[in-house]
């Protein structure tokens, strides 16, 4: 497959950048004055616990919703992301947590969904031998791109949602939760492609529960805290700092119960 | 993207799209038969309520009536399927994106008395007074679009009110004598109850599909054996092809042992074809399919939903205008009775027979055609046995329901057997 590279800004330079976003939803601050930077060849990690603004935070960037207030710059233009087409159109892609995969179609439809090619006699041919070739790639395991999404397994319409949102070229691509439902296998392979996603030089924005992923890719680590930026970590900080910026307090359910568990054993003895 | 090697000796490789060894494929007559069982058996019935109602409707109706399949009867089935199948058609839109629109048979009852009203009481050309009712079905449609995207308000609801609303104008531009007789010399009404098209040209268009099915088909091999893609083998392709012709030119030769195929018929084939073709080939289908089966997906991918809305209701309510301009003609009049009773009922009710269904996000434009041919031949026996409407009423309504316990019923088991 013929990529286009041209329009990528080189490497180290800042493609996407937030600064005091906002959003409310009524009476609730789901976001409060977020800022946010990620530079062209950078994974960005953003952490946060349940409620944290997270999900909030990637539907701001890709359209979904429209910021309270607050500003956004795109490669060094302030843009205002409208919709979910301006955002595609900038090259902003997304691999949402619900997916957002039709399954009443198949695996080449839901791929080009909106960006079919020529829109007045769809050309099957050519968008079933591109599909082959990307989930090829993705080292995918798809039985056949013509069977409805439903007949899928929850890692294979993972792995489809990830291949669309790299159809278009994007400039920087957001995954929300992209390991959840995974195996193992699956897991190391998103994440492989993760790093040959940033090798290509563009700006990756992750989100993960699991600690041991998130520093096993992300360059920079972003910890939200109700809706406010609490910290940027790297790779090499320790888990404790994590998770007390995390949930807020050194004194936490974790800490307590690591605690907790190493006083029993040192009241038991040693464990066989 | 070619894949062709030049070393010829290693054996020939798998096709792009069968490398997976767990999916079964059908590529024989015997594995094609054996695909279509075990569609039918999850849930995905295609056409076969269609097959089976209207053999079960024509051996009922012939041993009751033998008129029932003479051939000038067929005809005139055939002139009825007309009016209400064109509007069948615009529900099938409507339905592939989950929404209904209840107001049609008032919709084609306006339409009628709009044109009645414009040519024969004011004098203004067929022509104006045509495009007059079609351009106000496009505006109600607009309208009850607007309606469901910038005010929320369930396409269920704003029809309903639509379906008193258009009947009150409806009523409003007839005025108090009620009935307007068009002439029966015109275009129109010969268009709509005489003119039929000549024996060979009726024989010359069943030829077509067949021969359209094989020269597409042989387009789409070639193209798939240059990019290694696996293909539909000739010998089915060819087997379709013929089944079809047989069949076209069978039903061709007995209609033209009567009348001949009306020249209405054959428009509505043709506006079937047409939107077909706009669902399955092009970016406009596609997204309708999408908006149906998970319209937030849609808007996430950059489709513009409301846009798709508008399309679909301004469509559905053209195309009721439309055949209520076919049912003035077939009826000669614009009359107060124009688009009430049944008209509603028997639209959706064809569209959902014919396979579409009401849950959103399935259906062909073929449904239209198929099921308004069921629901007709039942409509058209029940006359010939001379059942007083109330009887006819009942059975039409248990028809109805029975398609939608099927469509239920199919549903839940494509859900189980993951078909969606």
């Amino acid at each position: 497959m013929q990529r286009n590279d041209i329009g990528l800004p080189p490497k180290g330079t800042t493609i996407l950048k937030l600064s005091n976003v906002s959003k409310n939803f009524g009476a609730v601050s789901a976001l409060t004055d977020i800022e946010l930077e990620v530079k062209a060849g950078e994974v960005v990690a953003l952490v946060g616990d349940n409620g944290a603004g997270k999900s909030t935070l990637v539907k701001v960037l890709a359209g979904v919703h429209q910021p309270t207030a607050g500003r956004i710059e795109f490669c060094g233009q302030e843009v205002s992301l409208d919709s979910p087409s301006s955002a595609l159109g900038l090259g902003i892609a997304t691999v949402f947590q619900d997916l957002a995969l039709c399954e009443n179609l198949d695996v080449v439809a839901n791929l080009f969904l909106g960006h079919e090619l020529s829109p007045w006699n769809l050309d099957e041919v050519a968008m079933e031998v591109r599909a082959w070739t990307l989930l090829r790639e993705l080292a995918a395991r798809i039985p056949s791109v013509r069977e409805p999404v439903a007949s899928l397994s929850g890692g294979q319409r993972q792995t489809v949602a990830i291949a669309r949102s790299l159809l278009l070229d994007p400039k920087i691509i957001m995954l929300d939760e992209p390991t959840a439902a995974l195996g193992v296998a699956q897991t190391a392979e998103v994440l492989n492609l993760i790093e040959r996603v940033r090798e290509r030089g563009l700006g990756v924005i992750i989100i993960s529960h699991n600690m041991e992923d998130v520093r096993a890719v992300a360059d920079r680590i972003v910890v939200l805290r109700l809706g406010k930026n609490n910290g940027v970590f790297t790779p090499d900080a320790s888990n404790h700092e994590l998770v007390a910026a995390i949930t807020g307090a050194t004194e936490n359910a974790v800490s307590r119960r690591i605690g907790r568990n190493s006083g029993e054993q040192a009241a038991t003895g040693s464990p066989a | 993207m070619s894949t062709q090697m030049p070393n010829e000796n290693k054996p020939t490789p798998l096709a792009l799209d069968r490398s997976d060894e767990r999916v079964s494929h059908a590529d024989s007559i015997g594995g094609m038969v054996r695909a279509f069982v075990s569609r039918v058996r999850s849930g995905d019935l295609g056409m076969l309520p269609v097959a089976i109602g209207l053999i079960v409707i024509s051996t009922v109706f012939s041993i009751l009536n033998p008129i029932f399949l003479a051939p000038n009867n067929l005809v005139n089935l055939l002139f009825d399927c007309a009016t209400v199948g064109i509007i069948s058609l615009g529900i099938v839109c409507v339905l592939i994106l989950g929404e209904i629109d209840l107001s049609v048979g008032s919709m084609s009852g306006l339409a009628s008395a709009i044109i009645g009203v414009l040519w024969v009481n004011s004098g203004m050309s067929l022509p104006l007074a045509i495009g007059a009712a079609l351009v106000t079905g496009a505006v109600v449609g607009a309208l009850y679009a607007v309606l469901y995207n910038r005010l929320g308000m369930p396409s269920f609801v704003a029809t309903l009110a639509g379906l008193l609303a258009l009947l009150g104008m409806q009523l409003y531009i007839l005025g108090p004598t009620g009935s307007i007789n068009l002439p029966y010399a015109s275009p129109l009404v010969r268009f709509g109850q005489i003119l039929v098209m000549p024996g060979w040209l009726s024989h010359l268009l069943a030829l077509v599909p067949g021969a359209v099915l094989v020269i597409a088909g042989l387009v789409i091999r070639k193209r798939r054996q240059a990019v290694n893609l696996s293909s539909q083998p000739l010998s089915s392709l060819v087997v379709k092809a013929v089944v079809l012709t047989v069949i076209l030119e069978a039903a061709v030769y007995y209609l033209n042992l009567g009348r001949g195929v009306p020249w209405m018929f054959g428009l509505f084939v043709a506006l079937v074809v047409i939107l077909n073709y706009a669902l399955t080939k092009t970016k406009w289908g596609r997204s309708m399919f999408a908006v149906g089966g998970n319209r937030e997906a849609a808007r996430r991918s950059g489709i513009n939903v409301r846009r798709i809305y508008l399309s679909a209701f301004m469509l559905c309510s053209t195309l009721a205008a439309l055949g209520g301009t076919f049912s003035a003609a077939r009826l000669a009049s614009s009359s107060q009775q124009a688009g009430t009773g049944d008209v509603n009922l028997n639209a959706i009710a064809a569209a959902v027979i014919g396979g579409t269904s009401l849950f959103g996000g399935r259906g062909s434009a073929y449904s239209a055609l198929l099921g308004i041919i069921v629901i007709q031949a039942i409509s058209n026996g029940l006359t010939l046995l001379n059942l007083s409407s109330s009887l006819r009423y009942m059975i039409t309504g248990a028809v109805l329901a029975i398609a939608v316990i099927v469509d239920s019923l199919a549903r839940r088991s494509r859900v189980s057997h993951g078909r969606a």
